[in-house]
């Protein structure tokens, strides 16, 4: 890339940038070459970024106001909602925040499944987004269970017993878990310490993501490669960090909308009523952004088998890249496949809505229908399709279809 | 083209249907259709009525706070700005008629005195235990975060106020339990709380049971949010701001792309 041909105009910049290439590296994210035929999902790298810098600078704050301990968590969050200066705008953007990195983060990874993204050469940089988004369920998961309201703790009870069901090592695993017998003060405290922590392996990997990105460069709606640098690619800046800050922009106005006028309805009332050991909620639900996973979860009448299955369910995503073997990416291109990508969102939407229904009668029948389609679509589907399937032909270059587009609406006047 | 705007059709569909999804997994469980209210603090610029929660204060002070508590409020929250917004004074003296536990003192001994602003609402029981003992075996729930803990929020502490009825025929009902349409299993262990007069409201307004049901729901919504006004505030601004810099940033935007040569 052009980052080694970069020289500081200034002395003291070449100096510098001879012993710390920081100018070069800022120089390589200006001119950093990329398709110009990116659509608007493309802008959900940046709004992800946005997110993650946003958490953790609310967090930061949050953090030196609450208290991890099980008789004064509940309180200490209240205590942030009243009395800390604009504390309830900090803790509704963390609060909701988490909700909006996810369904950005769920776009981001269906533009990639859509437009085969996780292709080669760009594997390594599907592999580092998997962990992320394993990591941010994780990171997700323990920040839910600290306001220790009732979903909290019954969340992080049923959560934690899975790994009871580990054979002979579950039950001491589990306590070690715990730091006791149940779910109570060390659990929050190890939450606490490890939701601080987690954030910042994720940007660290997000920093990995970025720099794998940058090796093959993007990926582009026609998922062809872009053979010369120079033919069909604009530089980043200014064209895409400004359709980035517009997307971004708009992305802020929903965002915001829920945390100004409806900021608790992505949130479950009884997590306002403090954890209470002795009383069990009617339906243990978690968060809308891992539904499809616990109606996985839920869908195995063994418990060992359920906590399997939801491991595979996200494991299988590493090998992604290798079941479908497909040379073409972009479904735009790939008649069979494109149909199985939307059969796959349908199903994930299932499963989402049956993860909120009681795991009974005809919900369980579908969860499992659901379920067994998930894997099956990985299974079975994607390699098959990729086998047999017969595929568009491709443009000659990403700037072709843009041609034949205004050449045929030039033989419609 | 034709492809295109197919694509897109499909990609807004479940889109769309994501959102609906995410707003109805949260309201999934919503059984009986509640009483519905046009409260004036609802929408983007709702606001309280500040002599509605004025009035609320008096019906919660008089009639729930015997055995509901509120412990997450100070007698200093009903001067503060978007509250009922009582005078300094007012609120000095309201914290006065309660007599509050303080200490130990020199002698290392418990003493009460009167209330001050800035202590927190008098409890109507030492402890959980005592107010569950107190009160037929089950414990009146604490009212500081109420609102918020119910899904319907508003509309289901109203319609429980309003929902008590004479039980179906074949409907048992045992002793110390009470028939409310809109309690899960239709059972509450409160009797009837307000009844037509059961205040006297200071500014003279008629004290219908719907009037004090109305009056102390808002108070309660509140008291579980009480920076609704402050939030509705901001977040006028704040989307009025960001809608005009995303047309800039827009406009800009088309700006710079046009310069791009699309045979290139």
């Amino acid at each position: 890339m052009s980052d080694h041909t970069y020289t500081p105009s200034s002395k003291f910049g070449k100096w510098f940038n001879d012993r710390l290439p920081l100018l070069s590296l800022s120089a390589h994210f200006r001119e950093y070459p990329t398709p110009k035929n990116l659509n608007y999902w493309w802008t959900f790298g940046a709004i992800l970024t946005f997110c993650l810098v946003a958490q953790i600078a609310t967090g930061i704050v949050l953090a030196m106001h609450y208290v991890a301990h099980a008789d004064l968590a509940f309180d200490s969050i209240e205590h942030i909602m009243r009395d800390v200066n604009y504390g309830w705008l900090l803790r509704y953007l963390h609060s909701n925040g988490s909700s909006m990195f996810f369904l950005a983060v769920y776009v981001h990874i269906f533009r990639s499944l859509f437009y085969g993204s996780h292709k080669s050469p760009r594997e390594i940089i599907w592999i580092l987004g998997v962990l992320i988004y394993i990591l941010m369920m994780a990171t997700a998961f323990m920040g839910y269970v600290l306001p220790w309201g009732q979903m909290s703790f019954w969340a992080a009870t049923v959560i934690t017993n899975l790994f009871t069901a580990i054979p002979l090592i579950g039950e001491s695993i589990t306590t070690w878990f715990w730091g006791g017998y149940a779910v109570d003060n060390p659990t929050l405290n190890r939450f606490y310490s490890l939701h601080y922590l987690v954030p910042f392996l994720i940007l660290g990997l997000v920093i990995l993501h970025i720099w794998a990105l940058h090796v093959p460069g993007n990926n582009n709606p026609t998922g062809i490669e872009i053979k010369q640098p120079s033919k069909g690619t604009i530089p980043f800046h200014p064209h895409i960090t400004i359709k980035d800050l517009f997307a971004l922009l708009v992305f802020l106005i929903i965002f915001l909308g829920f945390v100004f006028f409806s900021p608790d309805v992505l949130g479950h009332p009884d997590n306002y009523i403090p954890a209470n050991p002795m009383v069990t909620p009617y339906h243990i639900v978690p968060e809308w952004y891992l539904l499809p996973f616990y109606a996985i979860l839920r869908s195995v009448p063994d418990k060992l088998g359920g906590v399997v299955l939801l491991f595979a369910s996200l494991l299988i995503l590493l090998a992604l890249p290798w079941l479908d073997r497909s040379k073409v990416r972009s479904a735009v291109f790939r008649p069979i496949y494109k149909q199985f990508f939307w059969l796959f969102v349908i199903d994930i939407l299932v499963l989402g809505y049956m993860g909120a229904m009681p795991a009974e009668g005809t919900y369980l029948l579908i969860a499992r229908i659901g379920t067994a389609y998930y894997f099956l679509h990985f299974l079975i589907i994607l390699p098959f399709v990729s086998l047999v399937e017969k595929t568009d032909p491709l443009p000659a270059s990403i700037s072709e279809p843009v041609l034949t587009e205004k050449d045929k609406s030039d033989v419609s006047e | 083209m034709f492809q295109n705007k197919f694509l897109y059709f499909k990609a807004n569909l479940a889109f769309s249907l994501f959102f609906l999804f995410i707003i109805s997994s949260t309201n999934l469980f919503a059984d009986t259709e509640l009483l519905k209210v046009n409260w004036k603090f609802q929408g983007i610029t709702g606001k309280f009525d500040r002599s509605s929660l004025q009035r609320g204060y008096q019906v919660y002070n008089e009639v729930c706070s015997s055995c509901h508590s509120m412990r997450l409020l100070s007698y200093r929250n009903l001067g503060e700005k978007g509250g009922p917004e009582f005078s300094a004074d007012q609120v000095k003296a309201i914290a006065a008629t309660f007599e509050v536990t303080d200490g130990p003192d020199n002698q290392g001994e418990m003493f009460t005195r009167p209330g001050k602003p800035s202590d927190k609402f008098v409890l109507p029981y030492p402890n959980v235990q005592a107010s569950t003992a107190a009160n037929g075996g089950a414990y009146p729930p604490d009212m500081s975060v109420l609102v918020k803990a119910r899904k319907g929020g508003a509309n289901y502490i109203y319609s429980v106020l309003m929902g008590y009825d004479e039980p179906p025929q074949d409907f048992k009902l045992e002793e110390g339990v009470y028939y409310n349409k809109y309690m899960d299993g239709n059972k509450i262990k409160m009797s009837k709380p307000l009844l037509d007069g059961s205040v006297d409201y200071v500014d003279g307004t008629n004290a219908t049971e719907d009037q004090m049901a109305k009056d102390v729901t808002v108070f309660l919504t509140w008291a579980a949010d009480p920076h609704l006004e402050a939030r509705h505030k901001t977040g006028v601004k704040v989307l009025i701001f960001l809608i005009i810099l995303t047309g800039l940033v827009y406009l800009s935007m088309k700006r710079l792309w046009s310069r791009i040569d699309p045979e290139v």
